[in-house]
């Protein structure tokens, strides 16, 4: 591979005017994205950017790497054929919840199960921006939009369940408030071999403004976020005062001093992946304590790679193509 | 005399024999005409074979829905379809007889497995008196033969079991046709042994079923039945025996060697196409490699992702799955990559007939995405001419940047002929240069690369992600020509809806004029397009023969057509446009040439026998 050059953060942005609403989260977004790339040690070159259809599918644009604005949805499936075809490029996947939980669902659970090497960053804003203010698959129920003047009836994904649900070797979530709680997420999901989901919860000020006030506004976080660190046990408030558990029926919220430190559940992000839904399950709701980084991260067979390997396993044991003796590899007879 | 020639002498010598094999789907009717097809091959015939079976797997067995056929037309001279009615029939139970009776010639010869003319069966076939004693067969050639029965009696001697045995009298049958038309056997065991490698009592029964219907047609005193039809007087070379989806596959894969480029399969599994990921994906040596999607979309999607990266980038399907995929190729149309879409047409719409053969698809190749979104499309003519087709398909998506449809059919897909092998060095050449320099400079004076400048082709640069210095964006979104920006304009709109149009017209430019075969001065001009070739060319022959004029053009290029063929249209009062589906080319001539083609039209799910095209295209010019 050629050496990778020192840049910095205007090597990655490219010409093009930004162009979401004024006080969009996707704009913290970018510039954490822009930030991170310098330090990852990978050309610009190297580095694709796909995404479909949606506010959050303008990214590509924004980013100086190699880049596809696509069609609403299809994005992973695109990603998925790029990443096998062309094993030695950084492969990124950005969109928003109706692009990749709606329109996109299947490509999108496809590719984690396949375990495609893509990092796909998921900017949940729970609700449709760029078509104007429809819900979305990850509104809550009863929202009252355009499209739900009485209210919405659907129930939301999590996303996050449903990645592991759908067998995600890495899963994660962040928010636009943080911007070195996103590098730090988007690094190790960066440097995870296979297809990472990250889930970033993106505030819509236009259509949806603040669906996520009560978690990530700076004076709420201690008390609101629960910070997952592999290791180490799941303890959140201002004094570390509130700890989870993890029982029978899943994850639970503690005060420490009634259960004990020692009871407190110790992160482990490579273990079974049924605490790491309970996990996922522990808020039900954006106004209660919510668990942040990295849900669950195994380690299991890159998809480019093994399909890759057989190629190499074919070519060694029979030698190249020889395109002669394919043409003549059924029954032949010879007319003189 | 040799004991050969004395034999020789009881077989009379014909020109050729259609035979159609039919039984039950359990029956290994398929490879029954396969392994026969195969022999005649190598024997030399010229060949043509036309498959069907039902939708279902396995339908209930003894059931006119549960009949599997194969027919295949064997010749010592040059011939183009699997022929008109059979003049004999194999018929495995009583469902089969029922059920072809009416396709087979007046006075054909039907041979007949008559363990299976029992009364359960006879009434699951809706038989009310066994058709064998009614009369049923009054004026054909009957060969009665208890083919399950003496199966399963020469099993016994090796050890087989009953129940083993009974699935082993589709080689009596073999043994038997093989036998009255004067087929080699060495093929046939060479094949048994191969195939059943391991399996020892497999194959000693059904060498033994192979030798007791041969030894059925010796005792049984068929002589008089006895034909055979020499080798065919072909064009010298090596043949070998292929079907449309083969030859497709095979003919991707040179032209992936003759680019330099490898290939990659976006694939979801569909009748009649899945033929083609089967095939593929046994060739990774060659570099290809197949991606089972998750569905049609994503199928073309991944393809179209490759096709980015510098793959030639393949999605395989049939029609539904075209309908599925509109909005990707839209997009390729605007990304302007390279892309091949492969549709083997099958009746419609929706599901309508999977496993038979239309070609109704030409108007959704041409329109059936929004907007202005043309695409080159091709068709091939014969099972063989799939190879030749995908490497002219590959050529104009490199040389052209843009996604190309070829559209073949069931009937291409799963018929078979001999082809004569073409030397690799004969192969046409391809090539393609990937971008590797900047070629526009911004407003702050950098030296930047702009995606959308165009060759003399009119094709825009294909640069792929990790080429230095060339870092770009492309999107569906409409864009400035050269500098690819977005551009929503009115007249830049205007401007890039005609620019497309205008280079996927400039390919015309690269397709060889038609030829006129036939009559050139003949006032009637035959014009088909896809697997109708062969009927027609067939129909055309016997037309001529009979001192009729006609002359014959044939389409490869549908969009856009070859740059002669206005000219060719306006030589002909009478232009007749045989087609599988209700005059689609038809009226893109009409459209393009206000021309009057009329159309012989065939939507049965049904090639066209030459016998009736020859009755309509008089019927059309009377
Ligand atoms: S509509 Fe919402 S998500 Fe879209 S750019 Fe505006 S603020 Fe951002």
């Amino acid at each position: 591979m050629t050496a990778v050059p020192l840049t910095t953060k205007k090597d990655w942005t490219s010409d093009q005017e930004v162009r979401w609403c004024p006080g969009c989260g996707d704009y913290s977004i970018l510039t954490a994205v822009q930030l991170l790339m310098p330090e990852i040690e990978r050309r610009r070159e190297d580095t694709v950017f796909i995404s479909g259809i949606g506010c959050a599918a303008r990214f590509p644009y924004y980013m100086n790497t190699y880049g596809m604005h696509s069609i609403h949805g299809r994005s992973p499936a695109i990603a998925t054929g790029l990443a096998m075809a062309r094993p030695d490029l950084d492969v990124w996947v950005v969109g928003g919840d109706g692009d990749m939980l709606s329109i996109g669902g299947n490509h999108l659970i496809h590719a984690l199960r396949r375990n495609v090497n893509l990092t796909i960053l998921l900017f949940n804003n729970q609700i449709y921006g760029l078509t104007k203010g429809q819900y979305s698959p990850t509104s809550e129920v009863g929202k009252v939009t355009k499209s739900t003047p009485m209210g919405s009836l659907d129930y939301p994904f999590n996303p996050i369940s449903l990645a592991l649900g759908a067998e995600a070797t890495f899963v994660a979530r962040t928010h636009d408030m943080d911007r070195g709680h996103m590098q730090e997420v988007f690094r190790r999901a960066h440097a995870h071999k296979g297809a990472a989901l990250v889930e970033v919860y993106q505030n819509c000020n236009v259509f949806n403004d603040g669906a996520f006030g009560a978690l990530t506004k700076r004076d709420s976080r201690d008390a609101m976020l629960i910070d997952l660190k592999h290791g180490e046990p799941v303890r959140f408030g201002v004094e570390q005062e509130r700890g989870v558990i993890i029982t029978d029926n899943g994850a639970e919220i503690v005060n420490v001093a009634d259960v004990g430190e020692d009871k407190i559940h110790v992160h482990d992000e490579n273990a079974d992946r049924g605490v790491a839904f309970a996990l996922s399950r522990l808020a039900k709701d954006r106004v209660s304590p919510t668990p942040m980084g990295v849900f669950s991260a195994i380690d299991r067979q890159e998809y480019g790679d093994a399909a890759s390997a057989q190629l190499a396993a074919a070519q060694e044991a029979n030698g190249p193509g020889d395109l002669n003796a394919l043409l003549h590899s059924l029954p032949t007879w010879d007319v003189s | 005399m040799t004991d050969t020639a004395d034999r020789t002498d009881e077989i009379r010598e014909v020109e050729r024999i259609i035979i159609r094999f039919a039984g039950d789907s359990g029956d290994g009717m398929q490879l029954t005409g396969d392994r026969f097809t195969s022999a005649s091959a190598l024997f030399g015939n010229d060949l043509a074979t036309l498959p069907e079976f039902p939708a279902e797997i396995r339908a209930p067995a003894g059931t006119l829905a549960g009949v599997s056929a194969f027919q295949v037309h064997i010749s010592d001279h040059d011939i183009t379809t699997p022929g008109d009615a059979p003049n004999v029939l194999v018929a495995m139970n009583p469902a089969a007889l029922k059920a072809e009776l009416d396709t087979i010639e007046p006075g054909a010869t039907v041979i007949i497995n008559t363990d299976a003319f029992e009364d359960r069966n006879l009434a699951k076939a809706g038989y009310d008196a066994n058709p064998l004693e009614d009369g049923t067969l009054d004026g054909y050639t009957k060969i009665e033969a208890p083919m399950t029965s003496l199966t399963k009696e020469v099993c016994k001697d090796i050890g087989v079991k009953p129940r083993d045995a009974e699935r082993s009298k589709n080689f009596f049958a073999l043994g038997l046709v093989s036998w009255l038309y004067s087929r080699p056997e060495e093929p046939t065991m060479i094949w048994i042994r191969e195939k059943f490698k391991g399996r020892d009592l497999v194959i000693a029964a059904n060498e033994a079923a192979y030798r007791a219907g041969n030894a059925f047609g010796e005792t049984a005193e068929l002589s008089a039945s006895r034909l055979a039809v020499r080798p065919a007087k072909l064009p010298g070379g090596t043949y070998t025996n292929i079907n449309g989806n083969t030859a497709l596959s095979w003919g991707l894969i040179a032209a992936s060697q003759q680019v330099g480029l490898p290939l990659f399969l976006g694939s979801y599994p569909i009748t009649p196409a899945s033929d083609i990921l089967h095939e593929l994906s046994k060739h990774k040596k060659f570099g290809v490699r197949t991606f089972q999607a998750e569905d049609e979309i994503a199928a073309v999607g991944s393809a179209l992702g490759a096709s980015y990266g510098g793959h030639i980038g393949i999605t395989t399907t049939s029609g539904p799955g075209i309908a599925l995929k509109g909005e990707t190729l839209g997009l390729a149309v605007s990304l302007e990559l390279p892309l091949i879409v492969i549709d083997i047409q099958r009746g419609g719409p929706s599901t309508g007939l999977p496993t038979k053969t239309e070609a109704a698809d030409l108007m959704m190749a041409m329109y059936g995405r929004h907007g202005e979104a043309p695409m080159p499309i091709v068709a091939p003519s014969s099972p063989s001419d799939c190879f030749d087709v995908a490497i002219e398909a590959v050529r104009i998506a490199v040389q052209y940047r843009t996604p190309v449809m070829i559209l073949s059919d069931g009937y291409l897909a799963n018929g078979t002929e001999p082809w004569r092998l073409p030397s690799v060095d004969d192969l046409p050449g391809l090539s393609v240069e990937f971008a590797s320099q900047t070629n526009g400079v911004d407003d702050e004076g950098r030296e930047v690369f702009w995606p959308y400048v165009r060759n003399d082709d009119m094709a825009r640069p294909w640069a792929i992600p990790g080429t230095d210095g060339l870092m770009h964006r492309i999107g569906g979104i409409e864009k400035q020509d050269g500098t690819g920006n977005i551009n929503y304009a009115p007249d830049n709109h205007e401007f890039m809806v005609r620019l497309r149009d205008e280079r996927i017209r400039k390919i015309a430019e690269t397709i060889p004029p038609l030829e006129i075969k036939g009559d050139a001065d003949a006032d009637t001009l035959i014009l088909g397009w896809g697997s109708t070739w062969g009927a027609i060319t067939s129909a055309v022959g016997r037309m001529r023969a009979a001192g009729d004029k006609v002359a014959q053009v044939h389409l490869t290029h549908l969009h856009p057509f070859a740059p002669n063929l206005g000219e060719i249209l306006g030589q002909f009062e009478n232009v007749i446009v045989p087609e599988m589906n209700l005059g689609q080319l038809t009226n893109l001539l009409r459209a393009e040439f206000l021309v009057d083609a009329q159309v012989i039209s065939k939507v049965s799910g049904q090639p066209f026998t030459a016998g009736e095209l020859v009755a309509r295209i008089q019927e059309a010019t009377r």
